[in-house]
């Protein structure tokens, strides 16, 4: 069906640098402050994601930063501790994450609402074990340039070096971020049965 | 009959489920769709783009909360983008049939007050916002939660959301409350108990003695923090407590309509027996009002505490979080709690701006005076409570004592209109996150009830109320 409001990128393979983030419970107001939650528009958010971390108050960056340091220039995929994405509802995070050029997020747990806004935009939010986010935090933080390759039609992670590891995700999800499908596309085709709970 | 005994959350789950098929999420009902001007624009473009409806009108109820200015209302609202979010609403709602209480209107207020306040919450709902404390209506034994900007438009298009059904949890409280002790204590401690992770995925049942004593607007304040915990909802079982607060409200049934829903809703309540996926018991003896140290509403202790130490957390993730903390919030580990100065107080925000938590405020406030280091913001949560509240003359207790008294929205809460505290400033707030810079960039917030914030605001540092009054 090409009922999508907004174009979601199809993702099957993303190879790419690692940002490494080593903090737990990163919370939408650091991902996205809100003061650039006031725009009515969809794109344009990667300008500001992390912006409290990642600028001074003067609009410098932040050196000690990692998405200021250059050997993870051009990252996409993105590392971080335990329950990234807790907090605040707004998809302006996803949305950020993603125009920044991020596909993929890396993390032991997500928060529930922010893995939701996830799946609308075509990001993946990979849920590891904690042993092995850690291994590649680490290995990103040591190394900048590591890199991953992650496919979502064999269901693996792995780098260069050899490293491998099989992950598991909802089927559904799965194939809505392979193909690109928006729900609202998918729960159209039910109008009919929409109407008949309303009417019963 | 002699069906499985089920919880409160499967039942009100499955009463909605249009569409079930193995492999998939299921298909669920939205019996009422809240929105505000911060998180709707996109999704109001993305179904005129598509040439779409709003499916239910009459399920959608509007408001402006997040960035309108709390003080002279009838000026136009200084920040042009602001303006331009405010206006898109308002052009949003008239071409899709859309109630919107507006800024000036009677019924305006922060979208979590204002849906309890007109009786549009009701027991046995399914409840969205795009707002993460819509978890606040599971008070009333809803199915409420939080949801971003593409699932508005997808409830706007179809009235239904995809979702996977979430695990349930049982939050068992032993025990009862002790004066001076309010919702947001318990809470408080909940999440510290549980941590800021500890209900993900699940959906809460808060149950127990205590809950049963609670008012409905203290049940609201304790499932509007669900989220805090990291919990999909939390949801508090009706009974004559909710439905006396529903009878007479205008969107509530009324008549005979209403006894008839009262007889539906009160079979809603768990079963004995019913199973949870979780269990937790939280005791409630020997409780003091809560304070927190750092940024995330998990990090809290009693009044009468110090703030930890890093160096005492086993967890390294746990310890480099803790350390980064104290290090934002300017805090020395075993500082006593009250020895700590304050230099704003914000009282206010969808988890504690209701006329109960005014009266409780205004109680301790009554006669003093805010100190002089202190600049104190009283925040009415809605138009139709900062009325009732001047008619009690609440206003005139918090003017004399030194509170600003201003117009009702999330204001401080979430810093998106003129309410900010500075750099380093450290404010008592009744509001829901501590997260860094949530107030202002460079802002140290700590989370109480509105009693605590009352006596922090007269004493200039954190104090128990229970020896104020």
């Amino acid at each position: 069906m090409s009922t999508t409001t907004h174009a979601i990128q199809p993702l099957r393979r993303v190879e790419g640098i690692v940002a490494p983030l080593d903090r737990a419970d990163v919370d939408t107001d650091q991902i996205i402050p809100k003061q650039f939650l006031k725009r009515v528009e969809r794109a344009g958010y990667g300008q500001f994601l992390f912006n409290d971390w990642r600028f001074r108050p003067d609009g410098s960056p932040r050196a000690d930063f990692v998405l200021n340091q250059p050997g993870y220039a051009g990252a996409a995929i993105l590392a971080a501790g335990r329950n990234f994405g807790c907090g605040s509802s707004r998809e302006h995070a996803a949305w950020s994450i993603a125009d920044y050029g991020f596909r993929v997020v890396i993390a032991p747990s997500f928060a529930d609402i922010f893995q939701a806004n996830c799946y609308q935009n075509g990001i993946l939010p990979l849920a590891l074990p904690e042993d092995e986010v850690a291994r590649v935090l680490g290995r990103a933080a040591a190394h900048p340039g590591y890199a991953l390759t992650v496919d979502l039609e064999a269901c693996t992670v792995a780098d260069a070096a050899g490293w491998r590891l099989g992950f598991e995700i909802d089927d559904f999800r799965r194939r809505c971020l392979l193909e690109g499908l928006d729900d609202i596309g998918l729960t159209l085709q039910y109008e009919s049965e929409i109407t008949r709970f309303e009417t019963r | 009959m002699n069906a499985r005994p089920t919880t409160l959350f499967e039942k009100v789950w499955e009463q909605h489920v249009v569409r079930r098929e193995e492999g998939r999420p299921d298909l669920i009902y939205i019996d009422l769709h809240l929105v505000h001007e911060v998180t709707s624009p996109q999704a109001f473009a993305g179904l005129n783009t598509a040439g779409r409806a709003v499916r239910r009108p009459e399920r959608t109820l509007a408001t402006v909360d997040h960035n309108v200015p709390t003080t002279h209302r009838s000026l136009p609202v200084a920040d042009p983008v602001a303006t331009r979010q405010i206006e898109a609403l308002r052009e949003n709602a008239a071409e899709h049939g859309i109630t919107l209480y507006d800024m000036g209107h009677e019924r305006q207020g922060i979208v979590h007050v204002i849906g309890p306040e007109l009786g549009a919450t009701q027991p046995g709902m399914t409840i969205v916002c795009g707002d993460s404390h819509t978890s606040t209506h599971g008070a009333f034994g809803a199915i409420a939660f939080g949801i971003g900007t593409s699932q508005v438009e997808h409830v706007l298009a179809t009235q239904c959301l995809l979702m996977e059904r979430p695990r349930s949890m049982e939050v068992r409280y032993r025990g009862r409350l002790g004066p001076g002790l309010t919702a947001k204590d318990l809470i408080l401690h909940t999440i510290g108990r549980i941590g800021v992770a500890g209900g993900a995925g699940h959906v809460l049942e808060y149950r127990g003695e205590a809950i049963r004593a609670l008012s409905m607007e203290g049940r609201m304040t304790v499932c509007n923090m669900s989220i805090e915990a990291g919990a999909r909802a939390g949801m508090i079982a009706p009974d004559q407590t909710t439905f006396e607060y529903l009878r007479g409200r205008p969107r509530a049934p009324a008549g005979e309509a209403f006894d008839e829903a009262v007889a539906r809703w009160s079979t809603l309540g768990t079963d004995p027996g019913a199973r949870f996926d979780r269990v937790v018991e939280v005791d409630l003896a020997g409780l003091e009002p809560q304070v927190t140290w750092g940024t995330n509403p998990g990090m809290v202790v009693p009044v009468s505490g110090r703030v930890p130490d890093p160096a005492d957390l086993a967890d390294p993730d746990n310890r480099a979080t803790a350390e980064r903390a104290l290090s934002y919030m300017g805090l020395e580990p075993g500082t006593p709690m009250q020895d700590i100065e304050l230099d704003r107080v914000f009282i206010g925000s969808c988890t504690n701006s209701r006329i109960e938590d005014l009266r409780e405020a205004a109680r301790v406030a009554r006669g003093g005076k805010v100190s002089t280091r202190v600049h104190a913001l009283v925040v009415p949560g809605s138009t139709a409570v900062k009325a009732a509240a001047e008619a009690e003359g609440l206003d005139r207790v918090f003017r004399d004592a030194g509170f600003e008294w201003r117009e009702s929205g999330c204001s401080m809460c979430l810093g998106m209109n003129d309410d900010i505290a500075g750099p380093g400033e450290r404010c008592a707030s009744t509001s829901n996150r501590n997260f860094e810079g949530r107030q202002g960039r460079g802002a140290r917030t700590h989370l109480v009830s509105p009693a605590m914030a009352a006596a922090a605001a007269v004493t200039g540092r954190f104090t128990d109320v229970r020896s104020q009054a």
